[in-house]
């Protein structure tokens, strides 16, 4: 028999959502019984390579609406306006909550909280600490998090399924790496908030556990994925390794150079290139817009050939030394480990890099998904304040606003107690544990490896989903994913034993790989327009009559079925997305 | 060279049929750029699946994937082929941890002691977030930030000779956040640590060895934060014991 742990609420996911979900759950309702349940330590969790930092408005020379016309203006109007002023509203609180439990955040002069320039945001507005700001943001709170007692952890645990009953979600079926055992962990709520997919694509800047483990649950829960086709590049990864630099050496102001030398994305709607540094331009443009330059500048021939593709430079030479050392540290540290350059003297290879999905796990303002009893935060939800492009250091004040939202509202479903169905609950692990056991540990026929298909994905999704897609491309990158999905009853693991089993873990990693990424390519071939992040070539205008709307894919056993979902409006009718002037 | 090889020399232990630990010998192809936890990963996807490590950021943040590397406590995603080739890399588990399997450790003592230290702002009166952010200057931050840098990866756990013999020794990374939060401006909670720093299994046990501050991938210096710790506490001590009208 299965064991069966008993809570009110789950959190699924140990990054900064998740964090901040649990602990405002338990200070919503100190009474509750709160689990945080991770496939790692909470301080490995991607949130840790975070690094330019965290917007949210505090200077006298901002507002409110200007932060909220970035980020709308910035998500091509695909963002639904009430869920980004409430954003914009609540972020503040949060970056000073972080502060009182003791974030480094830089400081000015005076000991106020310093802030930075970041693309795409026309007053800066990024809190930072130094150039790590995730790292700093996650262990300070995982470290505040201990102080909660009533906060229980199940560190190393792997979610495998949702536990749906009389139709609302009762909890989660998750392996015990250490034993190999399936437990059956049950709760009032579930929180998802167990971050993106980037690793669904061969070059990312996401770490090994971005396995879109979350969405593919909440999916085969029956909960739609919503704008999947919205998947953001970063413009300056490391060539080869996909490590980040961050936008942070931009905003402090690094500027793009081709290889003759040239400000290039002053010929793509981003210019003038002087006065420099200038807020919304150039090099602070916006993350789809510098990516596009990007595939402009290599078809023309004008970036440079590298052993692991084509690439241009970043130059911050110019800041010097110390402001180098003080703003951008890691830069240093990042290039002259992984590239052998020193950025003080040499400019940086980059080139772009999928960084983040704007689409995930369809939420209200609130968290909750469509299926009570379960909510979601941080990228592994779409609540919707990203639209078809992101901008960069809304992310982490998303895990903080909308992690503490859902956190709130699950405590205040899970308070209601409504009964749980414990024994069909249980069947239901049972079940699980008999599709693992037969699927792969058990399983002595077949002959496709994990590393094989995993790899044959990515290419599919890099070739048919990338910066710029058409109808073609898309459609070929579906026909390979729906095949994979054919030959993945055939993986035959090497490892058959329980303890510590990385190479089952990596395969039903895939398995959920396997479905957000369909549910990508499908969303791409159905929205026949170019809108942020989504550039069609072969419709490459935004169509507002037929697509301010946002996608959600539902899953079938076939295709997935997509549907949609009006934007909501509230005071910033669309127009035209204008930087540069 | 495309056609150079390297060879890794990979501790094993699988507790389910292994009685004691062996050396599996993996030949493959050297790359100069690669690091060790590429080469593991070629081993896992094309080799033998059934090699178990931990790794995630693979950009030396997120603190998973800590080995002793040719005897040296490292993080694999930031220890180059090139530094060993042509020689054989040996890759084994952290020192001074139970192994869980392979070159997975058991790390639950070091979480049950970060908790121990209680590395969080303690406030007598915590301020409304109305009231906005506590101030602190550039150079009070300055006075932590070195100590607010530590990843938890182990090394220096691994590199600590004291930890070695006396596994209920708090150790280097556990000592260096409770300073973290004690040379914070905003906090108030060194008098509630200090309980656990100066007990016996606490700052005293340090030999001074400085080898955690040599292993520590982030410059955190865990030997200087022990060393202040224990200025502080004998401070505190002869305050209390040889002036106590001068205690406040």
């Amino acid at each position: 028999m299965n064991d069966v742990y008993e809570h009110d609420i789950i959190v699924v996911g140990g990054g900064a959502a998740g964090l901040r979900a649990a602990i405002a759950a338990v200070q919503a309702n100190p009474g509750l019984n709160v689990a945080i349940v991770s496939k790692v330590y909470p301080m490995r969790s991607h949130t840790v390579s975070a690094e330019g930092g965290a917007a949210a408005v505090i200077k006298p020379n901002d507002s409110l609406d200007a932060h909220s016309n970035d980020t709308i203006s910035g998500s091509d109007w695909l963002a639904d306006q009430d869920v980004v002023e409430a954003f914009v509203r609540e972020a503040p609180h949060e970056l000073i909550q972080l502060e009182h439990w003791g974030c480094p955040w830089s400081r000015e002069p005076d000991g106020s909280v310093a802030v930075r320039p970041f693309g795409g945001m026309k007053i800066e507005r990024t809190w930072f600490a130094a150039d790590k700001v995730g790292f700093h943001l996650l262990h300070t709170l995982f470290q505040t998090s201990l102080k909660f007692e009533t906060i229980k952890r199940y560190d190393e645990w792997f979610g495998t399924k949702l536990l749906v009953e009389n139709g609302r979600c009762q909890g989660i079926v998750v392996i015990e790496l250490r034993s190999g055992q399936v437990r059956t962990l049950t709760a009032n709520a579930v929180i998802l908030c167990t971050g993106g997919a980037g690793r669904i694509y061969p070059f990312t800047t996401n770490g090994a556990i971005k396995t879109g483990d979350g969405m593919a649950m909440a999916y085969r829960a029956g909960v739609p994925l919503k704008d999947m086709e919205f998947v953001q590049y970063h413009p300056t990864g490391l060539p080869g390794t996909g490590i980040l630099i961050t936008e942070a050496a931009r905003g402090e102001g690094g500027i793009l150079l081709n290889k003759d030398g040239y400000r290039y994305l002053q010929d793509y709607g981003l210019g003038p290139p002087e006065p420099w540094p200038r807020l919304r331009a150039m090099e602070l443009g916006p993350r789809d817009k510098l990516s596009q330059a990007f595939v402009h500048e290599m078809h023309k021939g004008r970036t440079f050939a590298g052993p692991y593709g084509d690439y241009v430079h970043l130059d911050v030479r110019h800041l010097g030394e110390e402001k180098i050392n003080t703003k951008i540290p890691f830069v240093r540290e990042l290039a002259h480990r992984y590239m052998g350059i020193d950025p003080v003297h040499e400019p940086i290879p980059v080139r772009p890099v999928v960084h983040y999905m704007m689409g995930g796990v369809h939420t209200d303002v609130s968290g909750a998904t469509p299926l009570p009893g379960l909510y979601a935060a941080g990228e592994a939800a779409c609540v919707s304040i990203n639209g078809a492009n992101r901008l960069g250091s809304n992310s982490l004040t998303e895990c903080l606003v909308f992690g503490a939202r859902a956190g709130r509202h699950a405590a205040a479903f899970a308070s209601q107690h409504p009964p749980r169905d414990r024994a069909a609950l249980a069947a239901q692990t049972s079940d699980e544990a008999q599709r693992i056991a037969a699927n792969f540990i058990r399983k002595d026929t077949g002959s496709e490896r994990v590393a094989s298909l995993r790899a044959e994905m990515t290419r599919a999704m890099e070739e048919g989903v990338g910066i710029y897609r058409d109808e073609a491309s898309v459609r070929k990158t579906c026909d390979v994913l729906h095949a994979l999905r054919d030959r993945f009853p055939n993986v035959r693991l090497d490892d058959r034993s329980l303890s510590f089993n990385t190479e089952l873990i990596a395969a039903l990693e895939l398995d959920f790989m396997l479905d957000v990424a369909e549910a990508v390519a499908h969303s791409a071939l159905a929205r026949t327009e170019s809108r942020g992040s989504h550039q069609r070539t072969d419709h490459p205008r935004r169509d507002d009559t037929r697509f301010l709307k946002h996608t959600l894919a539902y899953r079938t056993d076939g295709p997935p079925r997509i549907d949609y979902l009006d934007v909501v409006i509230t005071r910033w009718p669309p127009a035209e997305r204008v930087y540069g002037r | 060279m495309p056609d150079s090889t390297i060879t890794l020399e990979i501790f094993r232990y699988h507790p389910e049929q292994d009685e004691k630990p062996k050396f599996r010998r993996y030949e493959i192809p050297y790359r100069e750029d690669w690091v060790v936890l590429d080469a593991l990963n070629y081993v896992k996807d094309r080799i033998d699946g059934t090699l178990a490590y931990r790794w995630s950021c693979r950009m030396g943040v997120c603190g998973s994937c800590g080995m002793m590397i040719n005897g040296t406590p490292r993080l694999s995603c930031a220890a180059f082929l090139r530094e060993y080739y042509p020689h054989p890399v040996r890759v084994e588990p952290l020192a001074n941890f139970p192994v869980e399997r392979d070159l997975v450790i058991v790390l639950e003592d070091f979480m049950h002691k970060l908790r121990e230290v209680k590395p969080w702002l303690i406030r007598e009166r915590e301020r409304p977030l109305s009231e906005g952010e506590y101030h602190q200057t550039p150079d009070e931050v300055a006075a932590y930030k070195q100590f607010s840098m530590c990843i938890n990866c182990m090394l220096c756990y691994a590199a600590c000779p004291v930890y070695g013999l006396e596994p209920r020794f708090l150790g280097p990374a556990a000592i260096a956040l409770a300073q973290r939060y004690n040379l914070d401006s905003r906090d108030q909670g060194r008098a509630q640590r200090q309980a656990v720093l100066s007990s016996e299994d606490g700052i005293w046990d340090c030999t001074l060895v400085g080898e955690c501050t040599v292993a520590c991938p982030e410059h955190v210096d865990p030997a200087g934060a022990i060393q202040r710790a224990k200025l502080a506490s004998t401070i505190d001590w002869y305050r209390r014991v040889l002036m106590p009208w001068g205690e406040r």
